[in-house]
């Protein structure tokens, strides 16, 4: 998280929204463990990571939207899920991703 | 709004322990919970202080005992709860200060040793008197390099369980004080380079000195995993090898 805030600050005081997703479960092998974080603005700038970066752009994505709706939710990303052909980790693992406005 | 990540940010700044808890589904979804130590033991008895609420004060009760033992082992935990016939799905995160490496003796080893401790994304020390081992030369890339008597520069650190100290210069004169002032403290780490000799005879002057046995057994010596390392950088790795497995296995049943 540390290496997350000065991005963060910035965005925030450019009167940016900011996303935050981070790694919530981890089954398998997988390159970044729980509590893993990345940080979205609302023009789609990133930083941190929640895998090694197979699922960064879905993740980005989810985050955008979610900044829309205002609304956190839980995502999945891996061979468990139907997004896995697109968004798969490569590693075989599955993570489960939870992304929440920052207004907290 | 805010107010809770403003405390969480200055937590982070401070380097100070917190764990953050955050509801991951149902009615009360992305609610929070900031879970800190509290500097001295409110009238209830608890050490712990907190900020925010999850829904409930049954929750956020149950959810403070579950972020100590998290904070305990300092390991991000997810958990389910059922609390007032509700089931609760909460991932309790934490973040841990920035962890720490001090190495008495700006040593051939140590040279290595920064490196491989940087890429871990610990922040580096070292600390030699000895003008003609600590160079800005060779030692470039460590973070803080104190030309100093180890014993009066770890006196003048913070160290705490994120601080992992190691002595290299198996100089009885460098060595032995600052291992003293290191077993003072609750550091998550401590070793000492040398042989199994070199360790008896430390033990020796620890003992002289008034170090208890129990503060004595905390040191890990001879240093590092038994990876049959030969060169500087393979006893830095294997070094840095046990203090990776001290941190991670802390917290688990032995």
């Amino acid at each position: 998280m540390k290496e997350l805030l000065t991005d963060i600050n910035q965005w925030q005081g450019e009167g940016k929204r900011v996303a935050l997703a981070t790694v919530v479960q981890v089954y398998g092998s997988a390159p970044r463990p729980l509590g893993a974080k990345l940080a979205v603005s609302e023009d789609g700038a990133m930083v941190g990571s929640v895998s090694g970066g197979c699922v960064e752009s879905a993740a980005v994505q989810e985050a955008l939207d979610v900044l829309s709706t205002g609304k956190p939710r839980l995502v999945s990303y891996g061979i468990a899920d139907e997004t896995a052909w697109e968004v798969g980790l490569a590693c075989g693992g599955t993570i489960e991703v939870f992304i929440e406005p920052l207004d907290w | 709004m805010a107010e809770l990540f403003d405390a969480l940010a200055q937590a982070i700044r401070q380097d100070e322990l917190c764990a953050v808890v955050t509801t991951l589904g149902g009615p009360e979804i992305g609610s929070k919970l900031l879970v800190q130590r509290a500097n001295t033991p409110d009238e209830c008895g608890s050490a712990l202080n907190s900020v925010g609420t999850l829904g409930s004060p049954a929750l956020d009760q149950a959810a403070i005992a579950h972020a100590e033992a998290a904070l305990e082992a300092r390991k991000p935990t997810r958990v389910s709860l059922s609390i007032e016939a509700s089931d609760w799905d909460l991932l309790i995160d934490v973040h841990a200060p920035q962890e720490v490496l001090v190495i008495v003796g700006a040593v051939h080893i140590a040279i290595p040793l920064v490196t491989f401790a940087r890429e871990l994304g610990l922040r580096t020390v070292v600390v030699d008197a000895r003008t003609i081992f600590a160079t800005q030369d060779r030692f470039g890339h460590v973070d803080e390099l104190i030309q100093s008597w180890p014993e009066d520069a770890l006196r003048e650190m913070t160290l705490n369980e994120s601080t992992y100290v190691v002595t290299l210069t198996h100089d009885e004169k460098l060595d032995t004080p600052a291992l003293i002032c290191a077993l003072n403290h609750s550091v998550g780490y401590v070793g000492a380079l040398g042989s199994r000799r070199t360790h008896a005879k430390r033990v020796t002057a620890l003992q002289a000195a008034g170090v208890s046995e129990e503060q004595i057994a905390r040191i890990h010596a001879p240093i590092g995993l038994d990876l049959g390392a030969r060169s500087p950088g393979e006893i830095a790795l294997s070094i840095i090898a046990e203090i990776m497995q001290v941190r991670n296995r802390k917290g688990e049943s032995k």
